[in-house]
């Protein structure tokens, strides 16, 4: 039911999730925020077991900090990936997580990149991606609408006409999204996708 | 569905004079859904050493890090290049360490070895070798290739002739094969060049 996708534009990437957390046929809250600042230009979008996912992406995130604290300068998002993927590798086959990853980062040589990481930690670098039930419907729009170097106005037009096909086509869709965004100014949320907000309980 | 269908692969390299090629295709999929079309299979080793891993592409990365890893230490002490026989015991080796929690892989070794005489071998997840003189083959679709490869291999080709050769029996197995194809990757080694060709095939 979890739905992670994303793709590269023209020196921008861009990644949206939902913002449901369910516990089988419970709806937790309806704003849970799945994609993760790793640092000043890096998104980790991360779908998955529910406790992994939280886990496994601060201790990536506390990570690139401590990289960074330690040797003064940030990590490139390649190196990030390859980090991210050697920690799944390594307890894939002891205490394995079952966490899908897109990590959207820009380096200021090399511009904007996606990578996607699977939970048995296969790394390979995309243009575009998604995870869950929505990629049935995400990655056959993406393959339709999408060509490399969109603009951000072209890209959200088609993140959001994903989510209108995800919201009129997936059985239990989720009602809110996410998206955010990292380019050469630094990763930063773009905009909420609510059809749901929670309820305000007054106090007692 | 088995853990070596996970990903889809098919692997191929052939003999010739002097000369050896080695091709793969480059879908990566995830069961039934595609992910990428431009994975890559095939890992250069050094100038004249090359290895394809087909199988669960998360243990074709690792093993591809630790193969790497390994030759450079060989060269450090040894300061040359492995031969390709020697490599292929490196292999079969760090395959039958993991005898009772293997790597899903099954590698397929190519190089030029003393006097530029060509050397081709594949292996099981356990690393038994299976050296030939003519052709080895690996992946969802090696049924397919055993038989176009039996029917389309002359000894003694020269290298245009083996090019035409192990790209016309790679693009006619993985179109009989759902899990592999999305075009092919060939790369023909000879003593002086190396010529890397994307093939365009069926795109499905």
């Amino acid at each position: 039911m979890e739905c992670v996708f994303g793709m590269v534009g023209d020196g921008f990437a861009v990644v949206a999730a939902d913002t449901s957390a369910v516990h089988s046929i419970l709806v937790h809250k309806t704003d849970e925020d799945k994609v993760m600042l790793l640092d000043s230009h890096k998104l980790l979008g991360a779908s998955g077991e529910g406790g992994d996912r939280v886990q496994f992406t601060e201790y990536i995130q506390k990570n690139m900090h401590l990289y960074q604290f330690r040797n003064g300068i940030p990590l490139t998002t390649a190196a990030a990936a390859n980090f991210t993927r050697g920690e799944l590798a390594t307890a894939l086959r002891k205490n394995p997580y079952f966490v899908n990853i897109l990590l959207a980062g820009y380096d200021k040589d090399i511009g904007p990149s996606l990578y996607y990481i699977d939970y048995i930690a296969t790394l390979h670098k995309i243009d575009k991606g998604a995870f869950g039930y929505g990629s049935y419907f995400s990655l056959s729009m993406m393959d339709r609408h999408y060509h490399p170097g969109m603009s951000v106005e072209e890209a959200i037009d088609l993140v959001d006409n994903i989510i209108a096909e995800i919201r009129s086509r997936l059985v239990i869709a989720p009602p809110n999204f996410v998206i955010k965004i990292v380019d050469q100014d630094g990763a930063r949320v773009y905009g909420w996708r609510e059809s749901i907000k929670d309820v305000d309980i007054p106090k007692a | 569905m088995s853990i070596f269908e996970y990903n889809g692969s098919a692997l191929v390299a052939m003999v010739g004079k002097n000369c050896f090629a080695i091709a793969s295709d480059r879908r990566l999929g995830v069961q039934l859904q595609t992910i990428a079309t431009d994975f890559q299979r095939v890992y250069k080793i050094h100038d004249k050493l090359y290895v394809g891993l087909s199988g669960l592409a998360t243990d074709a990365q690792t093993l591809h890090q630790r193969l790497v890893f390994r030759h450079k230490l060989y060269q450090l002490r040894e300061e040359r290049d492995m031969k390709p026989e020697t490599f292929a015991s490196l292999v079969s080796a760090l395959l039958y360490e993991k005898r009772f929690g293997p790597y899903f892989c099954q590698p397929v070794i190519a190089g030029l070895g003393d006097d530029d005489v060509p050397f081709i071998c594949t292996m099981d997840c356990l690393g038994a070798k299976e050296l030939a003189k003519d052709f080895v083959v690996s992946g969802t679709a090696s049924e397919s290739l055993y038989g176009a490869c039996e029917s389309m291999y002359k000894p003694n080709m020269e290298p245009d002739e083996l090019f035409e050769t192990i790209s016309q029996a790679l693009l006619a197995s993985v179109d009989r094969d759902c899990l592999s194809g999305w075009g092919g990757y060939v790369l023909l080694v000879t003593p002086t060049e190396v010529q890397e060709k994307i093939l365009k095939g069926r795109m499905d």
